[in-house]
């Protein structure tokens, strides 16, 4: 019962957080550029045209009361227009969404698959050669500018050998002339289920080189994290409780330190998920990929501020259920977990 | 006498450097790559500094324009070749370095200041205090952190020191967390609550012992992060919401050389960010070596 | 079983234990020889920092890294430990040599409940049927005092209290039925009254089940009410060994009778040991001299010149130290 009060705190606090995420990007869009008609129309706009977009939008009322639209507004799922497109935020990010999730899910198993037993071994080889070379490796990988790797691997790959294609998400000719129903908007999984294996394969080839960049920071990332986590559970006197009761290396390894370890490392994901989802911004920029980061840049070259916060409302969201699912799930494997616990900081 | 008395003077200046086995600065020493990182960045800071006597082209390296020779190929006249305006890539890259480091120690100095104070108010006070800052903190920290100072930075003018504001605004939570857990413990030794006992004022009793028990953790967290903050620059300067033109900048500069690579200029991109990516790695490497010197638990690894 | 006098369970013989660290190499152990017979309580009492943890974790060879043993035998049951490959050791471990540790909140995995740890060593040690081993846990832990065992099967480490928790882990030592427990400051992580109660389960195992126990502690006072035999540690060599009584009646070393003098009043006695300067930096190196002079009140001045060996004074009792070396060949 104490875990269940535990769960209902952390989700006390994601609701309040999201109260105040409202009410800085309020603050943010709202009070601190002066005008918010001017923001919205850009920097050329006509002096008609902002009194209308003020009467519009109520822009002349007390700041409270805007407040209270804006977040009743954003909850009921209205995110404004978009001074570009012409249409609401909402549904330009409805195809956008999935193809940025699509990146980002990709990345995240990545991440998951490759960076946690590499962490594991590189642990247990603490200090010999493997780890050496796996500390220069992911300093590597945390360091390595996306934009930058994205860039050279373009270079190497579809400039000098052409192997890969250069970017967006499948071939022109695939999509003239061999269309497949979107479903769930993931071109991986839409193309698999129409059995339209050409065109998987073409969305295979062309997710490639923007998912191996994207994973790059959170598969070293994950490896760091797990390696830490998992030498502090290996200097534990449980481990060395069964190391004297014969457990095999093997096993305490993967079937006793790795449980222990996956707890603390299960915040890796959280952090994995923001990492993948800004780095995504970057690489969809230069891979051409039509997401939400390619919708962002537009917006920026547009002086489409609102899109910004558009975006970023929504990323953030998505981020905060993603930590209170990933804080479920701790609770779910440590026994331990206790209610006002989770204030470590 | 004086010759003893400069001898001692000179080895006193050079103790660190024999350092006792198994201290702190000891362990430094092993890490080669540690030493390394730092004798880079050393070179680097240098570099910036004296851009405009290394180059030849120092107001080329600013930015004014010379088209005649535009996208010329490395050379050893221009060893890393020309942009698209001509200008030495090599000179641009220097001043670059300036751009990046300034910015970089602008951010990790502003943060460090607003969250240590915040954290080190929050911590020895308790209470209303404590929890209002931190929950302010959590607010901050909901967003990832590269599209809140994109939003921001959007919301100001591209400017230099707006990217840094941007910046710095998503940065400073983590070290109020940081300042604030260390305050908590601090508060809570004698010495501490013998001061409060005695009636020493909150001020006092911040500034003479709150504050230095924080330098360490924070310092080496700001070490930690400096490579992120130059990263997180120079991906601003990318999207177009950094330094705005002529100004040198790593980031705006790969941006730029986009879409000349598909033309076979690979060179503008490339050295620009071979130069992001040196410097963040060095950077990274030093919080790391620093790290695994002060805490001990990570030696272990670490050898 | 065998009578007493046949062959020891275990016999250390001039073990080396060292560490390698920045300052050179550290010995912490340095040629120690002692004998446990089967089914008694033998005491290793000395200071933290003296070996007697290193020394209990070489018998399951869990030597902490990276140190090594340098040199010497421990023979368990007539075979060398130091001589098998991991693979024996290990069924070792798992079988005929169980460890209890100091602090057993720590030495509890929080993830598993305390019926998953036990069960776990009982299948290992043997495979047969889950019900069979269920009732045997259950049993185990009635026997060691244990409430509602059935219920605790099912708990987590973190719900129980210290001295439940000790009393799990001594069930967990004793599940796979080993011949030999070494129990590392069992008590000391305890409130006093439930470390009285440890101390007698402990010496009820030994009377009722005949369970051999190497006893490691830093309180002569918990040697004297459950050991046998006692060797008293000094900076990684023995200074004195003998039957428990006899060295509670005369101790002959220096270092044993400071140790027992401190006893009336444990606090003041702790803290004035612990000023005494010897710490482990004189471990490091070859250490020519008595250990013990730099603290000993009769030093002479040979002790730092010459090493004292473990002389025999009558009975079994032994101490290291030139006080009676006249003594030894006067007789």
């Amino acid at each position: 019962m104490s875990r269940i009060e535990y769960l209902a705190r952390r989700a006390a606090l994601a609701v309040f957080v999201l109260l105040g995420v409202l009410l800085l990007t309020f603050i943010v869009s709202r009070v601190i550029p002066g005008d918010p008609a001017r923001l919205y129309l850009g920097s050329r706009a006509r002096a008609e045209a902002i009194q209308q977009v003020r009467e519009e939008f109520g822009l002349n009322d007390p700041l409270p009361q805007q407040f209270l639209r804006y977040v009743g507004s954003t909850l009921s799922g209205d995110l404004g227009y978009s001074f570009r497109t012409k249409r609401p935020i909402v549904e330009d990010l409805r195809t956008r969404l999935p193809a940025t999730m699509e990146l980002v899910l990709v990345s995240t198993v990545l991440a998951v698959t490759i960076g946690v037993p590499l962490g594991v071994l590189s642990a247990s080889q603490a200090g010999k050669a493997f780890d050496q070379f796996s500390r220069i490796i992911t300093i590597a990988g945390v360091s390595i500018p996306s934009f930058w790797l994205a860039l050279l691997l373009q270079l190497l790959f579809f400039m000098t050998l052409d192997w890969l294609p250069l970017g967006g998400r499948l071939s022109r000719d695939i999509l003239l002339t061999d269309p497949f129903t979107q479903v769930t908007g993931f071109f991986l999984i839409d193309a698999a289920l129409a059995g339209n294996w050409e065109a998987w394969r073409d969305a295979l080839w062309h997710i490639i080189m923007p998912a191996a960049v994207l994973a790059t920071y959170p598969i070293s990332l994950s490896v760091r994290m797990t390696r830490a986590s998992m030498l502090e559970v290996l200097s534990e006197t449980y481990i060395t409780a069964a190391r004297a009761s014969g457990l095999s290396e093997i096993e305490i390894l993967f079937k006793l330190a790795l449980k222990n370890a996956i707890v603390p490392t299960l915040t890796v994901l959280g952090l994995v998920f923001a990492f993948s989802i800004t780095g995504a911004v970057l690489v969809e920029i230069i891979f051409s990929w039509p997401g939400m980061g390619s919708y962002m840049l537009n917006a920026i070259l547009s002086d489409d501020v609102y899109v910004l916060f558009a975006v970023t409302l929504i990323v953030t969201i998505v981020y905060i259920i993603v930590n209170l699912l990933v804080d479920f799930v701790q609770a779910a494997l440590d026994p331990r977990i206790r209610m006002g616990g989770g204030s470590e900081a | 006498m004086t010759p003893i008395g400069l001898r001692e003077r000179v080895l006193g200046r050079w103790r660190w450097m024999a350092a006792e086995p198994g201290s702190a600065s000891w362990y430094f020493k092993r890490d080669r790559l540690a030493v390394f990182s730092l004798i880079v960045l050393a070179i680097l800071i240098m570099m910036a500094v004296l851009a405009p006597l290394i180059t030849p082209y120092p107001e080329q390296g600013r930015g004014s324009p010379s088209i005649m020779d535009k996208l010329k190929p490395p050379s050893l006249e221009h060893p890393m070749g020309t942009d698209p305006l001509g200008r030495d890539l090599f000179a641009r890259v220097l001043f670059g370095a300036r751009t990046a480091l300034i910015a970089g120690f602008s951010i990790q100095l502003i943060s460090v200041l607003l969250g240590t104070a915040l954290g080190a108010i929050a911590g020895y006070f308790g209470g209303i205090v404590d929890e209002t800052i931190m929950r302010v903190t959590d607010v901050f920290l909901a967003f990832p952190p590269l599209l809140l100072a994109m939003t921001i930075a959007a919301v100001l003018k591209p400017s230099l020191v707006n990217s840094v504001i941007a910046i710095s605004i998503t940065w400073w939570p983590w070290y109020a967390r940081i300042a604030r857990a260390q305050a908590v413990s601090v508060r809570e030794r004698d010495y501490v609550r013998a001061a409060v006992g005695i009636g020493v004022g909150d001020r006092m009793i911040i500034i003479r012992h709150i504050l230095p028990n924080l330098m360490t953790p924070i310092l080496i967290q700001a070490t930690l992060d400096l490579g992120a903050a130059i990263l997180t620059v120079s991906a601003l300067s990318f999207v177009g919401l950094g330094v705005p033109p002529p100004t040198a900048d790593w980031g705006a500069m790969i941006s730029e050389g986009r879409i000349y690579i598909q033309n076979g200029r690979w060179w503008v991109p490339t050295f620009p960010g071979l130069a992001l990516f040196i410097t963040i790695m060095a950077s990274n490497l030093l919080g790391d070596g620093i790290q695994v010197v002060a805490n001990p638990q990570l030696r272990r690894g670490s050898q | 079983m065998s009578p007493a006098s046949a062959q020891p369970l275990l016999a250390i013989d001039d073990l080396h234990i060292s560490f390698p660290t920045p300052r050179g190499e550290l010995r912490a152990v340095r040629g120690i020889s002692f004998q446990v017979e089967p089914g008694e309580i033998f005491g290793i009492v000395g200071e933290s920092g003296c070996g007697k943890t290193v020394t209990g974790r070489s018998i399951l060879g869990l030597v902490p890294q990276p140190g090594r043993i340098s040199g010497g035998r421990i023979m368990f049951q007539g075979s060398d430990l130091t001589a098998m490959s991991q693979a024996e050791l290990r069924h070792l471990r798992g079988n005929r040599i169980a460890m209890i540790f100091q602090d057993p909140s720590a030495a509890l995995n929080p993830l598993f409940t305390i019926g998953q740890q036990l069960l776990g060593i009982m299948k290992r040690h043997d495979p047969g049927k889950r019900a069979g081993h269920l009732d045997a846990a259950v049993s185990l832990l009635a026997d060691l005092g244990l409430p509602q065992p059935e219920s605790l099967l099912d708990s987590y480490p973190h719900q129980l209290s210290g001295g439940m928790q000790q009393r799990a882990m001594i069930a967990m030592a004793l599940a796979a039925e080993p011949d030999l427990i070494v129990a590392d400051e069992p008590t000391t992580a305890l409130d006093v009254t439930i470390q009285a109660q440890i101390l007698d389960l402990l010496v009820a195992l030994k009377e009722k089940r005949g369970v051999t126990i190497v006893f490691i502690t830093h309180d002569l006072g918990v040697v004297a009410e459950t050991c046998d035999h006692v060797a008293v540690f000094y900076l990684g060599q023995i200074v004195e060994q003998g039957t428990a009584r006899e060295i509670f009646k005369a101790p002959r070393h220096p270092y044993t009778q400071g140790l027992l003098a401190a006893l009336p009043s444990p606090d003041a006695g702790q803290d004035a040991l612990k000023v005494i300067p010897g710490s482990v930096g004189d471990m490091v190196g070859d250490g020519v001299g008595c250990a013990f002079a730099p603290r000993c009140e009769f030093r002479m001045p040979h002790c730092d010149r010459q090493t004292p060996t473990l002389m025999p004074l009558g009975g079994q009792q032994q101490a290291a130290c030139f006080l009676y070396d006249e003594i030894g060949e006067g007789t």
